[in-house]
């Protein structure tokens, strides 16, 4: 099957099996690696990406549900002059060790501060209940958080 | 893991929802949002040889309010729900549940229309439209039909749905009294390990995860209707229950939890 996907601005056009999941066509079809896969049961939030501006589970998503859809990924986050003010928040935060559910975190965290207003900390914990850390101990991530929604 | 090999069709509307499961026969599935299925297909515990994806079926999206009656679309995402402030006016019950599924991602995606089909008596919406007192309306091949809440939850898994009907629409009474739901879990994102919805001040309640089905308690309901106090309804919450031993609780925990989360749920919709 054809699928045509705007990814991070660009119109990314494939030829994909239906089983394909959005994981894998991000990162074998168009080497997007930044989105990563934690697990096998839609559970870690290690895959999350923006479709259409609101975090999903790119690993509990077809390639084929995101036809026609607009995709951003960790590589699509930073603009011109810089990184976003979320990725910014995390680093100046020390809000990752590994790294490993750091892209997840953060385009969940974008989706989050976007959705909901006047976030606190048990918001943001609350609001990140889908996507696990297993170095933080999460104390630098909702500091992180808090500091770029304000 | 992957999905195994599967046949692929979109459907933009119920008519053609319809039409695609006709002609592709029992082993097709409907696709909507996906946070159901797709989970159970890269477990490869379901192996559907079609897929028909109505996640654009724009005409399945939606909710209204009429007179006193609210009317919402099968496609309706759990976030759409959580966020509607005609929904928070008209029945705020089911606008708050539907805050309670899952992490944000899931409720992006989930529906309402698929949590109700995919019938698990684990799920929180399914109770809070059984509470509600719902009514489902299903489509198919010779047309529509008319489903109560309280008929369409037939075992483990499985509704009244024939395999060729589409759950179109779900209409539910404006409910303003005072409600509830309490969700008793250990684990973030995670299901009840038992839930208790109540609507009316106690004169719906629904119980999450004590029985192969969502289930109405209906001793309960006739306690609060008979006078007694949350207590005494609570103490009955259990009865005719056959709950589930798991990795979570075993069925006696169970007993003792929905008879606790129930008084807490009667005292705050004032019952
Ligand atoms: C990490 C995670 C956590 C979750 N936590 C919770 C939770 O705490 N509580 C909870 O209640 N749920 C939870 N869920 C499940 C979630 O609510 C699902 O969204 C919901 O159960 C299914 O809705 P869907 O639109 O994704 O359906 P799908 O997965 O697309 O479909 C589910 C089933 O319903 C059928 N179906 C779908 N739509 C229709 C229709 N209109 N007519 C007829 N058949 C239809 C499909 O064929 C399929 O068999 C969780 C899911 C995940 C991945
Ligand atoms: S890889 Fe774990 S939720 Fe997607
Ligand atoms: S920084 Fe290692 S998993 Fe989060």
């Amino acid at each position: 099957m054809e699928v045509s996907v705007t990814v991070n601005g660009q119109v990314r056009t494939a030829d994909v099996e239906p089983r394909t999941l959005l994981a894998h066509f991000l990162r074998d079809d168009l080497g997007l690696t930044g989105t990563n896969i934690g697990c096998d049961t839609s559970s870690c939030g290690a895959c999350t990406v923006l479709v259409d501006g609101r975090s999903a589970k790119s690993c509990t998503m077809l390639a084929v549900q995101a036809d026609g859809a607009d995709v951003t990924t960790i590589e699509g986050l930073a603009g011109e002059d810089g990184l976003h003010p979320m990725q910014q928040a995390f680093h100046e935060c020390h809000a990752l060790q590994c790294g490993y559910c750091t892209p997840g975190m953060v385009m969940a965290a974008v989706s989050l501060v976007d959705e909901y207003s006047d976030l606190d900390a048990d918001g943001v914990r609350e609001g990140l209940e889908g996507n696990l850390c297993r170095c933080t101990g999460y104390q630098n991530i909702v500091k992180a958080v808090l500091a770029a929604s304000e | 893991m992957i999905p195994a090999a599967v046949g692929y069709v979109r459907a933009d509307s119920a008519e053609a929802a319809v039409a695609a499961l006709g002609e592709h026969g029992d082993e097709a599935k409907l696709l909507a949002g996906g946070q159901s299925l797709i989970p159970l297909m890269r477990l490869r515990l379901a192996r559907p040889s079609v897929l028909v994806d109505m996640g654009r079926a724009e005409d399945l999206r939606g909710i209204s309010v009429d007179g006193d009656t609210v009317s919402i679309g099968a496609l309706t995402s759990h976030s759409a729900l959580e966020h509607s402030v005609e929904l928070a006016a008209a029945c705020p019950l089911l606008a708050h549940v539907a805050s309670q599924v899952g992490d944000p991602a899931v409720r992006h995606r989930g529906t309402l229309g698929g949590s109700l089909a995919h019938a698990d008596p684990a799920s929180d919406l399914p109770a809070a439209v059984l509470a509600l007192g719902g009514t489902l309306v299903a489509t198919g091949p010779g047309g529509s039909r008319e489903i109560a809440a309280s008929d369409f939850f037939t075992g483990f898994l499985e509704s009244a749905l024939a395999s060729d009907e589409v759950l179109t629409t779900v209409h539910l009474p404006v409910s303003t009294g005072g409600w509830a739901y309490q969700k008793f879990n250990r684990r973030a994102q995670d299901w009840a390990i038992v839930g208790v919805a109540v609507a009316e001040g106690g004169a719906g309640v629904s119980l999450v995860n004590m029985g192969s089905t969502p289930l109405r308690a209906a001793a309960v309901e006739a306690a609060v209707a008979g006078g007694a106090g949350a207590s005494d309804a609570a103490a009955v919450a259990a009865d005719g229950t056959e709950p589930p031993t798991d990795n979570n609780a075993d069925g006696a925990y169970r007993e003792h939890l929905v008879r606790v989360l129930t008084e807490r749920a009667l005292v705050a919709a004032g019952a």
